[in-house]
């Protein structure tokens, strides 16, 4: 079996929804839509209070190239465009929207029906997939757009659709290969049309053989792309490590995918391409794994954008009596929540809710020096040394122990026998790094 | 009860390991040797390891206490280990008061003044052993025996040091070794310490740490190997002046020391390279002491030797990268 | 007898000449790598506190005292952990004119105490203010006062700042700050600032450096700027300004009249070290509506608050 080459763990699967079916969640009665729930620079509003919106409108642009359009997930009008608490309890812009039925947009196909031709250029494709406002949903949110347009000089070999879905609990992905796989297989073969490659990849760990199987029964039908069941390692589904399980290239320090030749995208992402490029549907709603060993009912709900995640709860059986811990995403990268009527966002790939010991962390104590955190480190990095060194500030020879490698998936922590806080740490130091080493780059551009 | 919400960054689990669980296990595997060894030299052995692990653990506590300041370290079974460690380097008939001595060195000096667990750059339990070996040198080497029977069986001596002794005489290897018993010294019927006599159970015990992940394999490897390498060509240059490498695996703390000794966390380095290259300089290190050194064995000598190195080869011996140029 | 004597005169010889050969190469070696340096900067050094707590901006001692000594104008160059005193002493040792700054300390600009800034969560995680602040808003409602984990007494060399298990906010002990601005630096939320230090330590600020506006502020917090610029309006020394609903007293232009702290709704405006007998009481017939008006409007965000808190 396929998997990365070094380090890795593998906490206890706990896919407590795999087998419940997508569910569509009941439109909520106001929607709250951030102007950045992606990587880059916040979308520029383009309603003013009081508008009425349709279901699928452009409501606020892409501040940039690294950016992204957003859609209003609703239609209704507009009852704010202003600062609102985010789940980490931070103040953000949003536009908030109270629904009015749900008349869509002019353009936007809602039919069942798989249409896999595509006879689009790949620039039209990929402005279509810019305009659909698409970002990577597996929880980077990077614009999915930026990814496909390869630099100048770089070349695209391979798409690797990242169907590995490794964070323990989530099963959203694992849903949307089983249920939506045509569509899926549909846009993984425009996603390869837009980056003019011969060879893709869909790489799905080998906890989901239904999956695999699902997939691999249709895939003969669709021409260059190969189901690839990966071993069930955590962080399998790391960019870096995906890219190297399946393709034995290995993204150097410092590097993009691109370097090797390599275009990752998620899998529920191709099937919002699909949904971009032969629907004219932006992305207005994704599939969010509501799940937790105290949840009465896990479920995987298809929810509109910026509804709010306490709504799903909800829809789960309520937030259980004795949740001490809800964390969006998952529990290995997931960011825990304070404020429950935060709204789902594009990256939103779950919500997962944590009672009773499960919640709290074993108090710290010292280290012991047993390198269990360098032999589980994917990016064969030190722990135990660099976060040393971040709580000493020593910035230089942080830069030097790569500290920048990190991918923050938490293997070191979960591994660590003394309980230490190591991430926390190597976090800080990570981001003073990255900071250095940019002002260093613009400096010297200049 | 507090209802707020907890908020950590992530991640929000944890694995199953801890330290404690980590001693424990070591302490299961050293549990089947401690059971041979009560067969062999008797109750006496009981004794002297409950008097270590006693003593090794009271230490801890008082110096934590009142030396130290800080809250108590002794749940995480990291000083029963040493004591039972120091406990396998001692002969069976060792006076109990030179066993607190020998307690209180590991802890006192070896462990606690670095700071407790984590943090000492020598192996306690081979500090408290060293000590009393240089301090005590005819209790530290005389051994007792539980029956009659074994006593005839088994020479006073060690047999590293009958072979010793024997080759300094003038008498041909193979003459000495023809009096030893192989399947002897896998089963432990021999003389030392008592924990350096069931090889057989020493790497039962082995097999148990590398299923639970307590340690990889390659210290131990890196170790047993080089002594296999060391003395096997100075086996092929002349098997008249030197012993076979099976006697020197087999004999002496071989085993007790690169399986549990060399492999203890705080002394040993963190990569897997690192981990080779300590292990080899013990073994070689090891041969070196056992050939021509004053001392019949040398692995105690060779452990603190490398455990000096090993934040040097820390400090010089990187992972392997991902991404970086195979 | 004839033997043993002998060993001692080897032993002592061999010993000697061992003695001998060590210095001889110490000497070469020490005459080789020597490096010239002015003699004047050790003196300097020596009369600088030792603290190496890089408030200069120098990394250690060594380096203020090398710049001392090297530099022609040092006006630019103090040590505020040495004081005015040992600066005048350091400048007419080297006969240079000595550098002057106003003495200062350093002020935690935060009144969110446990009482009046309630905890909405509980953080768990390594026991940082930075790592906090890189996460999220912290255990309360407010995202810009202090965390209360300590990062600044961390980074203080003078056991100067301390945490109060009983408000759960740092305070300074003005006598031993020193003013090296160690705390400053260390605060993520930059709650910390360096003001003036008045004689027996006194001082009138504004305690909080929150921007939201009023009504989120009130919300977290009930000591909090809520930037209602009635402060602006009774300073007499036009000390006072509001920038992004923030109150600010210019530490330059304050003469400590205590007029806008008598004046201030949620008593975000404090007066330090004063002694307890009020100055004169403010003009009751004025104010009295205002604050009446007020306590009204903190009663409502106060029951909109429980409100939320029932739902969560």
């Amino acid at each position: 079996m396929k998997s990365f080459p070094i380090g890795g763990v593998h906490p206890s699967e706990n896919k407590l929804s795999r087998e419940q079916a997508i569910e569509v969640l009941a439109l909520p009665d106001t929607v709250t839509v951030l102007l950045s729930q992606h990587i880059g620079a916040p979308a520029v509003a383009k309603v003013a209070k009081g508008d009425k919106v349709l279901t699928g409108q452009l409501i606020a642009e892409a501040g940039g190239f690294v950016s992204s359009n957003i859609h209003s997930p609703i239609s209704g009008t507009v009852t704010a465009v202003d600062l609102v608490v985010n789940g980490a309890g931070l103040r953000q812009p949003a536009i908030t929207i109270k629904r009015e039925g749900d008349e869509w947009a002019e353009g936007i196909d809602l039919s069942k029906e798989v249409v896999r031709e595509c006879k689009l250029e790949p620039k039209e494709i990929i402005a279509k997939i810019q305009a659909a406002g698409i970002v990577g949903m597996g929880g980077a949110t990077f614009p999915a757009h930026v990814k496909l347009s390869v630099p100048p000089g770089k070349k695209a070999e391979f798409l690797i659709i990242n169907g590995v879905e490794c964070e323990p609990y989530l099963t959203s992905d694992h849903r949307v290969m089983l249920e939506r796989g045509e569509e899926l297989l549909a846009g993984v073969t425009i996603l390869a049309k837009a980056l003019g490659v011969e060879k893709s990849y869909v790489g799905i760990e080998n906890n989901k053989p239904d999956a695999i199987a699902h997939l691999q029964k249709l895939v003969a039908s669709f021409a260059g792309i190969e189901i690839v069941p990966l071993k069930v390692q955590y962080p399998q589904g790391g960019e870096k490590q995906l890219i190297a399980a399946i393709t034995g290239r290995e993204v150097p320090s410092g590097a993009l995918p691109i370097d090797v030749g390599a275009v990752v995208q998620n899998a529920s992402t191709a099937v919002a391409v699909y949904e971009a490029v032969q629907k004219n549907k932006p992305l207005i709603e994704r599939v969010v794994t509501v799940t937790g060993k105290s949840v009465k009912s896990p479920k995987n709900l298809l929810a509109r954008v910026g509804t709010p995640i306490s709504t799903l709860l909800e829809a789960a059986g309520g937030l259980p009596e004795d949740a001490r811990k809800v964390i969006n995403g998952g529990p290995m990268m997931g960011r825990a929540m304070v404020n429950l009527d935060a709204p789902v966002t594009k990256g939103t790939s779950g919500v997962l809710v944590m009672s009773g010991e499960e919640a709290e962390r074993q108090p710290a104590s010292q280290c012991i020096k047993c390198a269990k955190c360098v032999s589980a480190c994917p990016m064969g990095l030190e722990p135990y040394l660099i976060s040393k060194m971040s709580r000493r500030q020593m910035w230089e020879p942080l830069e030097a122990e790569r500290i920048a490698d990190c991918i923050e998936c938490g293997c070191c922590m979960f591994t660590c026998p003394a309980n230490l806080p190591l991430l926390d740490y190597i976090r800080l130091g990570k981001a003073k790094v990255m900071g250095i080493m940019r002002a260093r780059a613009a400096a010297q551009k200049k | 009860m507090d209802k707020k919400l907890i908020v950590a960054p992530s991640p929000h689990v944890h694995g199953p390991e801890s330290t404690q669980r980590i001693m424990r296990d070591v302490l299961i595997a050293l549990a089947p040797a401690l059971v041979v060894s009560v067969i062999v030299y008797g109750w006496t052995t009981l004794l002297v390891t409950a008097v270590s692990v006693l003593s090794c653990v009271l230490f801890e506590y008082l110096i934590q206490k009142y030396l130290i300041k800080g809250p108590s370290t002794i749940g995480n079974l990291s000083a029963v280990v040493t004591g039972v460690l120091l406990a396998f380097n001692l002969p069976a008939s060792i006076p109990v008061w030179i066993v607190v001595i020998g307690a209180l060195v590991a802890i006192g000096i070896g462990k606690m003044t670095f700071g407790g667990i984590g943090k000492n750059p020598f192996n306690p339990a081979l500090v408290g052993r060293v000590f009393l070996l240089i301090s005590f040198p005819v209790q530290m080497t005389s051994t007792a025996f539980s029956t009659e029977k074994l006593a005839d069986v088994c020479s006073g001596a060690t047999p590293l040091a009958f072979v010793k002794e024997g080759l300094k005489g003038g008498t041909p290897a193979s003459e000495l070794m023809a009096q030893i018993n192989y399947g002897d010294l896998l089963l432990g019927f021999k003389a030392g310490s008592f924990g350096e006599v069931a090889a057989l159970l020493l790497l039962v015990g082995f097999a148990y740490l590398l299923i639970r992940k307590v340690i990889t394999w390659h210290i131990p490897v890196a170790v047993l190997g080089s002594m296999a390498v060391f003395s096997g060509i100075l086996f092929l240059i002349n098997p008249e002046a030197y012993m076979s490498p099976l006697f020197h695996l087999l004999t002496g703390g071989a085993i007790l020391g690169s399986v549990y000794m060399a492999t203890d966390y705080s002394t040993s380095p963190m990569t897997t390279k690192g981990m080779l290259i300590y292990g080899a300089g013990i073994g070689v290190i090891t041969m070196l002491i056992r050939t021509w050194g004053a001392y019949p064995e040398g692995m105690s000598f060779a452990i603190l030797i490398m455990n000096a190195v090993a934040c040097l080869l820390n400090k010089y011996i990187k992972p392997r990268r991902f991404g970086a140029k195979k | 007898m004839e033997e043993w004597v002998e060993v001692l005169v080897w032993t002592v010889v061999t010993l000697s000449a061992l003695g001998a050969l060590a210095a001889l190469i110490l000497y070469f070696v020490a005459q080789k790598f020597k490096v010239e340096e002015d003699p004047r900067i050790d003196e300097v050094e020596k009369m600088l506190p030792g603290a190496n707590c890089g408030g200069c901006g120098f990394a250690g001692c060594r380096g203020l005292a090398t710049a001392l000594v090297q530099n022609d104008d040092i006006s630019a160059l103090y040590c505020s952990a040495a004081g005015a005193e040992t600066m005048k002493k350091i400048a007419a040792y080297l006969g240079k004119v000595a550098p002057e700054k106003e003495p200062q300390v350093a002020v935690v600009r935060c009144g969110g105490t446990c009482e009046k800034r309630p905890r909405t969560n509980r953080f768990d995680g390594a026991q940082s203010c930075a790592v906090v602040a890189s996460l999220y808003v912290g255990e309360t409602a407010c995202s810009y006062g202090c965390l209360g984990l300590g990062d600044c007494v961390a980074a203080c060399t003078f056991d100067a700042i301390k945490k109060n298990p009983e408000t759960g906010l740092v305070e300074v002990d003005a006598d031993k700050c020193t003013a090296c601005g160690a705390c400053v630096k260390a605060c993520p939320k930059g709650v910390i600032e360096l003001r003036k230090k008045w004689p027996k330590n006194r001082g009138v600020y504004v305690s909080c450096v929150s921007h939201d506006k009023g009504a989120a502020v009130m919300k977290a917090c009930k000591a909090g700027c809520i930037g209602c610029s009635k402060c602006v309006k009774v300073c007499p020394f036009d000390a006072i300004k509001v920038e992004g609903n923030l109150a600010y007293i210019d530490p330059a232009k304050c003469k400590l009249c205590r007029k806008c702290v008598a004046e201030c709704p949620t008593g975000a405006i404090v007066a330090v070290n004063f002694p307890p007998a009020p100055v004169k009481p403010a003009e009751p017939k004025v104010v009295a509506p205002k604050a009446e008006a007020v306590k009204v409007e903190v009663k409502k965000e106060e029951a909109q608050k429980a409100a939320t808190e029932t739902k969560e």
